[in-house]
C-alpha cells in the first residue's frame, strides 16, 4: 500500500513537471518591462526589475514606472488631498487651527506629532483649537514647524 | 573619507545593503541569491494592524531578517546595535567608519532628503549603507539610488531616529568577520526549506498560501461591505503594498524565479528551471492582478473589474504558489 502511495506521489512530481514543460507560460520578457515615467527620473532613481531575456535568462532592468502602480500612487495622494481640503474648510471657519491643516499635509496624526514634539498627545489634540493655537510661544511653534519641514509663516496659514 | 564600497542597485533595499556589504567583505553573491538564502518569498495580511487607517498587505518578511537570515545561514558573524540615544549613535557610527568598517542602516523614509516627494510616507523599514564621512556629510550607498548619495548629521539623525509605527530607533548593523570557505549549497537548501515553511506551513491563516487565500475570501466581497469608495482604497493599498518600492509583491516573484535559475546551476538540479519558470508565470499573474485592480482605483461608481473576479484571480495564484512550494519541499533534501 505504501508503495503505491510512493508511485502516485512520484507520477504527481512527473506529470506537473512535464505540465510546466509542455505550457510553457508566457514571461515577462526584458522588452515588455514597462516604462511609463510619473514619478521617478532616469539618472536619479529608477526602479530595478527582474526580467529574463530571449534566452530564458533572468537580468536586472531599470524601469522607471508602470502605470498600474503610478495609479495607486496618485489614489493615495488623491485621499490625502481631499481630506486636508475639508480640514482647511473648518480652519478657515475657525473650528480648528492651522496645525491641524499641515498636520493632514505632513501624513501625520496626533500620536507621531506628538512622538516628534515631545508634547503630550493631550496638549497636541488642545493645540488643534484655534483658541489654543494662537497663544503657542515662539519656542512651541519651532517645535511643530521643524517637524512638519516648514516655516513659521506657512505653519500660521493655510 | 570615503570607503572602498562598490556601490550596486537592487530592487529591495534590504538584499542591497546586505549584498553589497558582503561584497566589501569579498562575498560576490548576486541579489536574487541572497534573496532566496534569506527566504525572502512572503505573504501576509494583517487587517488589525493599521498604516494610514488601512490594512496591511505585506510580501515581505519584517524588516531585519533578510540580513540576519541570509549571514547566519552563509556563517558570517554580524553585530547588531539598537539605541536610545542620538548622540551615542552618532559616536558608535563615527568610530565604525573611522575604522574603515561600512554600516548599515535602519531608517525612515519620510525625512529622506533624495527621495522623490511623492515616496515620502511614514515607513520606516528603508535601508542604506554609511560608507564615509567628509566636512561633517555622511556619503550613504542607498540601493534603490543609482548614485552615491550624501546626507548631513542632522539629517541623518532625523532619519535614524523617525517615530510611527515601528520606529526604527538608530538600529545598525555590521559585518564583523566572514569565514574562509562558504558553504553555498547548504544555504541555498537550507533557505529554501525555510521558505516552503513560511508558505505553506505557518499555523495562522493570514501568512502564506493561507494568507492569500484568505484575503481572496475576504476581498469577494469588500464593495458590498465597505462601499465602492472605501473598496477602492483598500484595493489601493493592496496594489501599493504589490508594487512600491521595498515591498514588491510580483516583482519579489520574479527575483525568487531568478533565484531558482541561479539555484539549478548552483545545485546541478535542472527541475528548478522548470519551477523557475512556473515562478514567472506566477508573477505575471500578479501583474495582472495589479493591472486589472488597478482600473478599479480611479471612483467611477461601479468597479471596472469585479471584485469576485479579482478573487478568483488571488485564489488561482494562492494554488499555484502551492504547487511551487510544495514541489520545491520535495525536491530540496
Amino acid at each position: 500500500m505504501h508503495l503505491f502511495y510512493v508511485l502516485i506521489y512520484l507520477a504527481e512530481t512527473k506529470i506537473f513537471i512535464t505540465f510546466i514543460r509542455i505550457f510553457n507560460p508566457f514571461s515577462m520578457n526584458i522588452k515588455e518591462v514597462p516604462q511609463d515615467a510619473a514619478f521617478l527620473k532616469a539618472g536619479k532613481l529608477r526602479d530595478v526589475c527582474y526580467a529574463v531575456d530571449d534566452e530564458g535568462n533572468y537580468t536586472q532592468v531599470l524601469s522607471v514606472g508602470w502605470d498600474p502602480k503610478n495609479e495607486a500612487i496618485r489614489q493615495a495622494w488623491k485621499q490625502i488631498n481631499s481630506k486636508s481640503e475639508k480640514i482647511r474648510q473648518k480652519v478657515l471657519d475657525s473650528k480648528l487651527s492651522p496645525l491641524a491643516y499641515h498636520m493632514e499635509r505632513g501624513l501625520m496624526n496626533v500620536k507621531i506629532l506628538s512622538q516628534y514634539t515631545g508634547f503630550s498627545r493631550w496638549v497636541v489634540r488642545r493645540h488643534m483649537k484655534p483658541c489654543k493655537f494662537n497663544k503657542l510661544s515662539i519656542e512651541e511653534l519651532e517645535k511643530y514647524a521643524e517637524t512638519l519641514n516648514i516655516s513659521i509663516e506657512t505653519l500660521k496659514t493655510v | 573619507m570615503l570607503l572602498d564600497f562598490s556601490h550596486k542597485m537592487a530592487a529591495h533595499c534590504e538584499n542591497g545593503t546586505t549584498r553589497n556589504l558582503l561584497n566589501f567583505y569579498g562575498i560576490k553573491l548576486s541579489e536574487p541569491l541572497i534573496f532566496g538564502i534569506a527566504s525572502g518569498c512572503f505573504y501576509s495580511y494583517m487587517p488589525f494592524i493599521r498604516v494610514n487607517d488601512l490594512p496591511v498587505f505585506s510580501f515581505r518578511n519584517l524588516p531585519g531578517i533578510i540580513f540576519k537570515r541570509s549571514t547566519s545561514k552563509l556563517g558570517v558573524s554580524v553585530e547588531r546595535m539598537k539605541f536610545s540615544s542620538p548622540a551615542k549613535s552618532k559616536e558608535k557610527l563615527d568610530e565604525l567608519i573611522e575604522k574603515g568598517i561600512p554600516a548599515g542602516l535602519l531608517v525612515g523614509v519620510f525625512y529622506l532628503t533624495y527621495f522623490p516627494p511623492e515616496y515620502r510616507f511614514h515607513f520606516n523599514a528603508h535601508n542604506l549603507v554609511v560608507i564615509g564621512k567628509e566636512n561633517g556629510r555622511y556619503y550613504v550607498s542607498d540601493p534603490v539610488m543609482e548614485n552615491i548619495e550624501t546626507l548631513t548629521d542632522k539629517e541623518l539623525q532625523r532619519v535614524r531616529f523617525a517615530q510611527g509605527a515601528f520606529p526604527p530607533k538608530g538600529k545598525m548593523y555590521w559585518i564583523r568577520a566572514v569565514p574562509e570557505k562558504i558553504d553555498i549549497e547548504t544555504a541555498i537548501c537550507r533557505g529554501i526549506k525555510k521558505n516552503c515553511d513560511d508558505m505553506l506551513r505557518i499555523p495562522v491563516p493570514i501568512f502564506g498560501v493561507k494568507g492569500i487565500r484568505y484575503t481572496a475570501n475576504r476581498l469577494k466581497s469588500w464593495d458590498a461591505r465597505y462601499g465602492e469608495h472605501k473598496a477602492s482604497l483598500r484595493l489601493g493599498q493592496f496594489i501599493r503594498a504589490l508594487e512600491e518600492i521595498g515591498t514588491g509583491g510580483a516583482g519579489f516573484r520574479f527575483m525568487y524565479a531568478a533565484f531558482l535559475q541561479e539555484a539549478a546551476l548552483i545545485l546541478n538540479k535542472p527541475v528548478l528551471k522548470d519551477l523557475s519558470v512556473e515562478m514567472t508565470g506566477i508573477g505575471d499573474n500578479w501583474r495582472n492582478f495589479a493591472a486589472l485592480g488597478a482600473k478599479n482605483l480611479r471612483d467611477r461608481g461601479v468597479p471596472a473589474t469585479p471584485y469576485t473576479e479579482l478573487s478568483e484571480l488571488l485564489l488561482k495564484i494562492a494554488g499555484r504558489e502551492e504547487k511551487v512550494f510544495a514541489e520545491l519541499d520535495r525536491i530540496i533534501k
